[in-house]
């Protein structure tokens, strides 16, 4: 037990020398591309519906909690893994969310409902969290030549989840059948497979020695940005600066604002252009859907990889202020312009993933590498709130809309003047964002070199 | 790098490469449906 307890502590995740940078981001792949599955979820709705005589409300409950599980696991459990590490965040990623699968089929064998809740919710929800921020910090600290692409290939993963999920759970639906006994063997299968598929990441993880840094690579030192430190900040003392609350709106409102279409995708271009001749279909409208999965995946990638050479707070200005512009464009020009819609939905989407991917480098920024896991755990409370805001303004608006006799792009005006509303105040925090106060920086470390895990006095 | 580690290598990317791969394949079926429908 000792042993296998060693194996997944950080001291035996520390690289040989001949080790290769480039097996991170694999390693950090093959956890997010599983965990990613959260957002295929619909796929099981419509048979658990009618194997268990289920509400959409209720078949959308293992979700709903999954996705509250992994902003409160993020946050509360950031702290645990910067001290135990990547291997212990991925091997307690892939037991609970593979554990979450293996209940889930016991809960649909049984007929208990509320097992598949706590089972793929709870538990899974948990390895949602934990699995999502474990190769954060190490992929930061393998690539700090590039920590904006590093991040930004593991959270791609993240959205290239359900890209995978998706077809691959359909599949397996019609292959077993969509009954109780059915669904069961779906949510084993699932389990033990991503149980394999994480398993990779686990064994693959490395954290660089103390010192290390990329063959010819120097610090920057005569040309640092304002923005980006050199010293570190605990996750204790960055919950005290305005910095984190600032980044922690312009996540809200840049997320909330992606969300909201993201969400509503397939009705809101069919509502559009319902009253046209250039009417989209529902299988068109799935078309969208999956454009603006590629759009959301390939800014996570494309976007985060620019600001390592535009700088963060620049990235976000784009995001926020051409977003704007983009809503705005979608707003005046109605149903006048299918192409000029998805264009702008495109753009859109893209900029939701690249906040996604780059508040990890813009965090490391601000207040170094040293707890940048915990902080960003800390930081995702932001995503929880804006999956909550995003849909709820959509969705209320629309219905309101509707029932006052509307149709059409009227459905939505007044949602996509919120968005640019709320984008302009996310706009406004990221210009607040200043260099982080000194008092809040950790002290230099002694020169008997004091563990990284271990120092963090208060301020 | 070492021909294990090479190996290695190929090994991961291939390990997340191919089901992506499936996954995008999957998603330009259903992209042709925007642009027919």
């Amino acid at each position: 037990m000792a042993e296998r307890t060693r194996f997944l502590s950080r001291s035996r995740t520390v690289a040989a020398p001949t080790w290769s940078r480039w097996l991170i981001p694999p390693a950090a792949l093959s956890v997010h591309l599983a965990i990613g599955q959260a957002y295929a979820w619909s796929v099981f709705k419509p048979p658990l519906e009618s194997a268990l005589g289920l509400s959409g409300t209720q078949s959308a409950l293992p979700f709903q909690l999954g996705i509250v599980m992994l902003g409160l696991s993020a946050a509360f459990g950031g702290t645990l893994v910067e001290r135990n590490g990547p291997r212990w965040a991925m091997f307690v990623s892939m037991t609970c969310f593979s554990s979450g699968f293996l209940l889930s089929a016991l809960g649909v064998a049984t007929r208990q409902y509320w097992l598949v809740v706590l089972g793929y919710g709870g538990v899974g929800g948990i390895g949602l969290g934990i699995g999502y921020i474990s190769p954060v910090s190490t992929l930061i600290k393998w690539f700090p030549d590039r920590p904006g692409m590093a991040t930004g290939i593991a959270i791609m993963g993240f959205g290239g989840g359900a890209l995978i999920a998706s077809p691959w759970s359909a599949q397996m639906l019609d292959s077993f059948g969509a009954t109780t006994n059915g669904i069961a063997t779906t949510f084993l299968v699932h389990g033990l497979v991503y149980a394999a598929f994480m398993s990779m990441g686990v064994l693959l993880v490395r954290v660089p020695p103390d010192g290390w840094s990329p063959k010819g690579w120097r610090p920057p030192e005569n040309r640092v940005r304002a923005l980006i430190t050199t010293a570190d900040v605990s996750a204790r003392n960055a919950i005290r600066t305005p910095q984190f609350y600032c980044l922690w709106v312009v996540l809200c409102c840049n997320v909330t604002a992606g969300i909201g279409i993201l969400e509503k995708a397939a009705p809101m271009i069919r509502d559009f252009f319902s009253g046209t001749p250039v009417a989209v279909a529902a299988g068109a409208a799935a078309g969208f859907v999956a454009l603006l999965s590629l759009a959301n995946m390939a800014g996570r990638f494309v976007w985060s990889s620019t600001s390592d050479v535009i700088g963060r707070k620049n990235m976000y200005r784009v995001y926020l202020g051409v977003g704007a512009l983009l809503y705005l464009a979608i707003a005046l020009m109605g149903d006048n312009s299918k192409p000029l819609f998805i264009v702008c939905a495109l753009g859109i989407l893209s900029f939701y993933g690249g906040g996604f991917a780059t508040v990890p480098a813009y965090l490391k920024d601000l207040f170094g590498t040293y707890q940048v896991g915990a902080i960003h755990g800390r930081l995702l409370t932001a995503w929880s709130t804006a999956g909550v805001l995003g849909p709820l303004i959509v969705n209320a608006i629309a219905d309101a809309q509707k029932a006052a006799g509307r149709s059409g792009p009227d459905l939505y005006t007044a949602s996509l003047f919120i968005m640019i509303g709320l984008l302009a105040v996310g706009f406004l925090a990221n210009e607040l964002i200043r260099p982080v106060h000194e008092r809040f920086h950790e002290r230099p470390v002694t020169e008997h070199g004091t563990p990284v895990a271990e120092k963090g006095q208060a301020v | 790098m070492s021909d294990r580690r090479t190996g290695l290598m190929v090994l991961a990317w291939g390990w997340v490469g191919v089901p992506f791969a499936y996954g995008v394949y999957e998603l330009f079926l259903k992209l042709t449906q925007l642009f027919s429908g």
